[in-house]
């Protein structure tokens, strides 16, 4: 029997728990009262504003502009007037300036007319994924532009589709797949033709046969020479890091980039998000976000508008079954936790979770076991790490390679003492870097 | 819609099942096959033995962690102590050496240094090695199995087989392996052990360490029941083969080299099985060895460990002139716990040796 590729260090076996939404196909949000669309949607320097109160914005129009090399546009998701702008703290804890937006009651319809992309360059693509805001849509939000421009001196020869979302929960990809397959796969040729991949390799785990079958069809039909391979289901999969050693069977060594091992990888839906602003001209303002978890009455897998308040997208779904104790964006492995209802929903947001009440477990001193030394899948030493930082010794923790740490969270999940082990980590990092 | 209550935590937001109390109550559970065989064989007094270890580690702990208002009486870990001090005591000791052993164990061992998690001895072992010393003859006379016990004469009965050949060899008995030598002393075989012997070709002395029909301390007598526990603390992935297996073989393995020579078989002539089986190394490659606090973090670093006392035991079984091999092997390598922890990481990712080359390309 053929083995079931997987990356080899690390990794924990979390319920996957996709069975609240998974089957529930993609509806689009009614549009909202109010929208509040922030000006750092994306990693790196927040936008410059382009409009100020009382404008009137179009549907798609650029309202904030990119201000430095890591950064990106940010586009009005309807067409309406901005009622004001004001500080908003993200679900991640960024705070940023926001555009209040009332929609209009009659908004544009969507284009019909399609570009034919086999007729422009590659520089050409490139510069229109710039223009329409494209960000790394899996959660890191990374600007598309950036990662896709490639510098003279390196060389990519395979492009990888992240189609692993191994976060439980989260079914906002596997439901792109479903439903847009061919948009994201025609995208994932957009951008090999951008970067000049030999290969293309899509990676799906195996919890979702259906996505593996259809998008296997497609690429038959198609004839795109596109290669769909099966993961063994194993978090943090998803990251690219893991995904590159699952399916190329290369490490990307500490600080460098899935480039220095001559590999591009982008998620499934930044694929679709790119067709859609390469073919149909639409820049990148709504997304698809998974609305679930145990305390959702009716989870979806909604489209909804960048900008969208969490309690539309709750009233949506018809609000709380039971009494949540968190709320989450993002997945419950990486994401964040916040407080506020009204806070927005941005372009990396992938999921809102409500889960209820867990067990409550009390932290005991650190037992030595060496289970988060084996579920690192960078292979950290995350106990010395917890040890050095709670010791304040920061120095000592950066020099143990605290900075390799991309607080997956393996490490705190299997901990029988419940430690606080990625709140150290991040505290850690935060004050280790102020020292130097 | 009603706002809830809602909790704000760093991520991840699910976790595992596991917690501390969880693991220290099943290793205590994986500890039931062998203390039951021995309270079985041995009869009441063991039992007043492994009561009394425990029920002083539980009052240790509950008194040390009202002094230092830490409550940890029910993360399991002081029972566990209390009953693998238990184990390791002759069924015949007067009761205060087991009371004395888990004082030492806790208060000592343990609580001294900070509690759980920052001993650097494994406490059982520690509270053992310190009442053995302390109290030799004592510690050293065992009585006969049940399932020996009319067979078994008293001046064999008062000894563990390792010691009684131990002796035999130092007094200069040579020409005999460990089971050859004991036959010859006289000492008896169950008549299961007789039959499977006929049928396997192993000897029946061999046969009986296994199931567990010798003189020995409560809990080592039965290396069947003690790899019972163990498969099922492998089962629930509680501890991971690296440390019992590399102890186990490179102790056999040794043995089974070097083992002859004391006892003038030369190379290649010593017992690979009856090493594995006999004394208390089954319950300290399964139990002590593994120990979390005090063996290393990472597999590799368990894997040196492992070798470290393997090599340890042989060495003090076959040269050494005192019966305490495996305890004073684990706590001898305990002491080079934090010195692997420091040196032998594991490789880490991205780390290739095709990386590091080319790094040192570019700095040549």
């Amino acid at each position: 029997m053929q083995r079931i590729p997987t990356f080899s260090k690390g990794g924990v076996h979390p319920d996957d728990r996709k069975v609240y939404s998974r089957s529930a196909a993609i509806e689009r949000l009614p549009m909202p009262s109010e929208l509040i669309v922030a000006l750092s949607q994306h990693l790196g320097a927040p936008a410059k504003a382009l409009k100020a109160k009382g404008d009137t914005v179009m549907k798609g129009e650029k309202i904030g502009e990119a201000s430095g090399f890591i950064s990106s546009d940010v586009h009005s998701p309807v067409s309406g007037s901005i009622k004001e702008i004001r500080k908003v703290t993200l679900a991640n804890s960024v705070q940023c300036d926001a555009f209040v937006i009332v929609p209009d009651e009659v908004q544009p319809a969507d284009p019909e007319e399609t570009v034919d992309w086999q007729s422009l360059d590659g520089s050409e693509l490139l510069s229109s994924i710039k223009d329409m805001g494209i960000v790394g849509m899996g959660g890191a939000t990374f600007p598309a532009h950036v990662k896709f421009s490639i510098p003279k001196d390196k060389k990519v020869d395979s492009f990888v589709v992240n189609g692993v979302e191994c976060e439980p929960y989260l079914t906002a990809d596997y439901r792109i797949m479903l439903e847009k397959g061919e948009q994201a796969l025609e995208g994932a040729m957009i951008v090999a033709k951008i970067v000049k991949a030999e290969r293309v390799i899509v990676g799906v785990e195996m919890n979702k046969p259906d996505c593996i079958d259809h998008l296997k069809e497609i690429v038959k039909e198609k004839g795109y020479p596109i290669e769909i391979v099966g993961l063994k289901m194993k978090y943090p999969q998803g990251d690219e890091k893991q995904l590159l050693k699952a399916i190329l069977n290369r490490e990307i060594p500490s600080g460098k980039l899935p480039l220095d091992v001559g590999a591009v990888v982008s998620n499934v839906g930044t694929c679709n998000a790119i067709y859609e602003a390469i073919v149909l001209k639409k820049s990148l303002y709504e997304r698809v976000i998974s609305v679930t978890g145990e305390c959702i009455a009716n989870p979806k897998n909604v489209l909804a508008p960048v900008g969208t308040k969490m309690s539309d997208l709750l009233d949506f779904c018809g609000g709380f079954s039971k009494e949540p104790e968190k709320l989450i964006s993002g997945g419950p492995m990486m994401g964040f936790s916040f407080f506020d209802t009204e806070t927005p929903m941005t372009k990396g947001s992938s999921g809102l979770l409500a889960l209820g009440a867990q067990k409550k477990y009390r932290s005991t001193a650190c037992l030595n076991c060496g289970r988060c030394v084996a579920a690192c899948p960078i292979a950290l030493m995350p106990a010395k790490l917890y040890r050095y930082i709670s010791n304040g010794e920061y120095e000592e923790a950066m020099n143990t390679s605290l900075m390799d740490c991309k607080e997956c969270g393996c490490c705190a999940y299997v901990c029988p003492a419940h430690l606080p082990l990625v709140h150290t980590m991040k505290t850690g990092k935060k004050l280790g870097r102020k020292k130097k | 819609m009603n706002k809830p209550t809602l909790t704000v935590s760093s991520s991840p937001h699910l976790h595992a099942k596991a917690d501390t109390a969880s693991i220290m109550w099943s290793v205590s559970l994986a500890l039931a096959p062998a203390s039951l065989w021995g309270v079985y064989v041995f009869g009441f007094r063991s039992l007043l033995v492994l009561g009394v270890s425990i029920l002083t580690a539980l009052l240790s702990e509950y008194l040390l962690g009202k002094l230092y208002k830490e409550y940890t009486l029910w993360d399991g870990s002081a029972f566990l102590t209390g009953l693998l001090v238990g184990m390791n005591m002759s069924p015949s000791v007067p009761l205060f050496i087991p009371f004395l052993a888990s004082v030492f164990a806790i208060f000592v061992a343990k609580w001294v240094f900070g509690g759980l998690g920052a001993n650097w001895a494994n406490p059982a072992l520690a509270g053992r090695v310190f009442v053995f010393f302390s109290f030799t003859t004592p510690m050293s006379s065992y009585v006969a199995p049940r399932t020996l016990a009319s067979a078994l004469p008293d001046a064999l009965a008062s000894a563990t087989p390792l010691s009684l050949s131990k002796t035999a060899v130092s007094g200069g008995t040579l020409g005999f392996d460990g089971s050859a030598l004991l036959s010859s002393m006289g000492y008896p075989a169950t008549d299961l052990a007789q039959n499977l012997s006929a049928m396997t070709g192993i000897s029946a002395f061999t046969i009986d360490t296994f199931l567990g029909n010798v003189a020995g301390c409560i809990g080592e007598v039965s290396a069947l029941a003690l790899l019972i526990g163990g498969l099922y603390l492998l089962a629930r992935k509680i501890i991971t083969w690296h440390i019992p297996v590399t102890y186990l073989l490179s102790t056999a393995i040794l043995s089974w080299i070097f083992g002859g020579i004391p006892s003038g078989l030369g190379m290649f002539g010593g017992s690979f099985l009856s090493s594995i089986f006999s004394g208390g190394l089954m319950l300290g490659a399964i139990f002590m060895a593994t120990d979390y606090v005090t063996s290393p973090i990472s597999h590799k670093g368990q894997i040196v460990f492992a070798l470290g006392c393997g090599f340890f035991t042989f060495l003090f079984r076959y040269f050494g002139s005192m019966p305490e091999a495996v305890s004073v092997s684990i706590l001898l390598m305990n002491i080079f716990t934090p010195m692997i922890d420091r040196y032998i990481i594991p490789r880490k990712f991205g780390d290739t040796r095709a990386f590091r080359k080319k790094q040192k390309e570019a700095r040549a």
